[in-house]
């Protein structure tokens, strides 16, 4: 195929100002992205917030609406998915069911017209790549979701695509093999050296797989940034929202510079503006670990549920004001407990309220 | 469980799915019994007592006289080909159908002759195809024929009728078989450098033949008792003289009864065969889910 091979060398994929809408409803917006070769870019955000148009519209299997996508000079947007040579790896593994496991992983090279010796070669590596070794006859129907999981990487990786497109292929698995296959994910990353494109909706798996994480909301891109950036200092209220900031308190913020103060819970508290830092409406996010409880704390709350998480309690507790926070306690607390809680003014993030 | 301990009656009757809902099977189960088991028992017993002779005369009788054996190969001709090219071409339309945005309303229009009834079918082919037709008039009037082009009361008109009047019910079996392949399955196949070609051939055709194997035999047990189209549009003394108007025949113009129970239990004996076929062929195909595994 010449096409996969014209595209195989390349510096980095361009995204610019990508838009697809489906009649009035504009799925995804204005998106730009720069990603070096061998990067791996999780596209992180709520469902609906167009990340999985976005998956689609680099596949080629759906077409764009505006903008255009570039691998180095090369415009391949307006390419099919079966000219444009990138691997995909389904929500659902989309493995053919009526051809073994080696079968499939075979399909893509069979499509390319390579010698058969070449394809025997090539599938067994990518069935060793992926620990998938004795399975290689059996139907898909005869795995189990791991291994099914396993076939369909293999499938998208032996082809040495360009591009690895992925669409939260660990949703459907439960949660200890979910920790298991996104270790497997980031190993074989490292050992193929492919450029990556992840879609998900768990920060967790973002933070843990991800070089830079791509922040998607309502179709637009909201932040991008590295998991550190985005865990430490999140742009947005929202992608604060998103990176575990459980806390999203709309407040009110007084004065500037060093006396920076945000009413939380009816306790005026130091914060760091993020943003214009002005004083007026304003939204304050805290992530629960970072609210503790604390003798001389200046927050009061009444507990309302607390559960056990082995090294510390997971905590609901409402202010005299009736500001629901949560909180993470090491003692044990109950509920109806009265805690004071103090927080790290580093740690109270204040972004300046658009909607008040 | 200990092994000693017996389960009461009911609990031992529901664990191998039989409670009080079974029994409402019992309405269609008697239904079938009295409708076809009985009259299938019936008219072979009455096939083995015919008018005159021994036991089986009724069926020395057909198979040595040819007006009568040769129904089945012209049954076999009008109902072979007329199955195959509805099952094929079935599967153009679903394909494209599948696609479209309007896909009910196209789906109802598809379906409408399958609620005309072969009657009316037939009259309408006979206006619109027969001597003095709409058809002919036009070809007639630019001179493109010397005379009237046949197009009925002959094999093409049975033809044309059945491929009508069986096209809807075909292609409404291919369509639910095609809507139930995972689309993902082709966008995988695309991704994977496959042409749409290659993904019909390799993909959806494979995932496909076990249903078309089924709708050919439902179809084609449906064409095999072709009888008013082969009388009213046919030539019901020559090319298109049906396995089912020898027993019609046999039954309401010469009152052999017996005869025409012999008849009908060789034309079902047929159908049986060609089913069985079909089927057997069947498994060379993949026979499993067409979904995506667990999804």
């Amino acid at each position: 195929m010449p096409m996969a091979s014209a595209t195989r060398d390349y510096r980095e994929l361009r995204l610019e100002h990508m838009s697809r809408s489906f009649g009035s409803v504009n799925a995804l917006r204005d998106v730009t992205l720069d990603v070096r070769r061998g990067e791996f870019i999780a596209l992180l955000g709520p469902s609906g917030c167009g990340k999985s148009t976005a998956l689609n519209c680099l596949a080629g299997l759906l077409t764009l609406t505006g903008g255009s996508i570039w691998l180095d000079e090369t415009r391949i947007d307006r390419l099919k998915p079966e000219e444009r040579g990138f691997g995909m790896v389904f929500q659902n593994y989309a493995l053919f069911p009526h051809m073994s496991a080696r079968k499939n992983v075979a399909f893509g090279l069979t499509m390319q017209g390579r010698d058969r010796a070449e394809s025997e070669r090539k599938v067994d590596e990518a069935l060793a790549i992926v620990r998938l070794g004795e399975q290689a006859e059996k139907l898909p129907g005869q795995l189990s979701g791991g291994q099914q999981q396993r076939v369909a990487i293999a499938r998208a990786i032996v082809i040495e695509p360009p591009l690895v497109l992925m669409d939260e292929p660990l949703s459907n698995l439960d949660a200890k093999l979910r920790l298991e296959m996104r270790a497997e994910i980031r190993r074989i990353h490292e050992v193929i050296g492919s450029t990556t494109i992840y879609v998900t909706h768990d920060q967790e798996e973002a933070l843990s797989l991800a070089d830079r994480i791509v922040v998607m909301r309502d179709g637009e891109v909201r932040q991008v940034g590295t998991p550190e950036q985005l865990y430490a200092s999140p742009a947005h209220a929202d992608v604060a929202d998103f990176m575990g900031y459980r806390n999203i308190v709309r407040t009110r913020a007084q004065g500037n510079g060093n006396s920076f103060r945000v009413l939380i819970g009816g306790a005026s508290i130091g914060g760091t503006p993020i943003g214009a830092g002005a004083e007026g409406p304003a939204v304050a996010a805290i992530r629960p670990d970072d609210l503790v409880p604390a003798a001389d704390g200046p927050i009061a709350v009444t507990v309302e549920s607390a559960q056990y998480h082995g090294s510390e309690f997971y905590c609901s507790g409402r202010a005299a004001d009736g500001t629901d926070l949560y909180f993470q306690s090491e003692p044990r607390v109950a509920k109806g407990d009265s805690v004071r809680l103090s927080v790290d003014p580093g740690r109270v993030l204040v972004y300046p309220d658009a909607d008040q | 469980m200990t092994g000693g301990e017996r389960l009461p009656l009911r609990q031992w009757l529901a664990l191998r799915g039989l409670d009080g809902v079974t029994l409402l099977v019992l309405p269609a189960a008697l239904f079938i019994v009295l409708l076809f088991v009985y009259p299938f028992l019936y008219g072979f017993v009455l096939s083995f007592q015919p008018k005159a002779g021994d036991f089986i005369a009724n069926y020395t009788k057909f198979f040595s006289d040819p007006f009568l054996y040769d129904t089945i190969g012209a049954t076999m001709r009008l109902a072979l080909p007329a199955t195959l090219i509805n099952v094929l071409l079935s599967i153009p339309v679903a394909l494209r159908v599948r696609r479209m945005r309007r896909r009910r309303l196209l789906t109802t229009l598809l379906v409408v002759p399958i609620t005309l009834g072969t009657v009316l079918i037939a009259e309408g082919l006979l206006n619109y195809l027969g001597p003095r037709g709409w058809l002919n008039h036009v070809l007639l009037l630019f001179g493109l024929t010397d005379g009237p082009v046949r197009l009925v009361h002959n094999y093409t008109g049975v033809m044309l009728s059945l491929i009508l009047s069986g096209f809807p019910f075909t292609f409404l079996l291919t369509l639910s078989y095609i809507t139930g392949i995972d689309p993902s399955l082709e966008q995988a196949a695309a991704t994977l450098g496959a042409k749409p070609r290659s993904r019909f051939r390799h993909i959806l055709l494979p995932l496909l033949a076990q249903g078309l194997a089924i709708n050919f035999c439902l179809s084609f047990v449906q064409t095999f008792s072709v009888f008013p189209s082969a009388v009213l549009l046919g030539a019901p003394a020559g090319a298109t003289r049906v396995i089912s108007i020898a027993a019609y025949q046999a039954a309401y113009e010469q009152y052999d009864y017996s005869m025409a129970s012999a008849i009908a239990m060789i034309m079902g004996f047929v159908q049986l065969l060609v089913v069985t076929l079909v089927l057997a062929g069947r498994s060379l195909v993949y026979r499993g889910a067409a979904g995506a595994g667990k999804g």
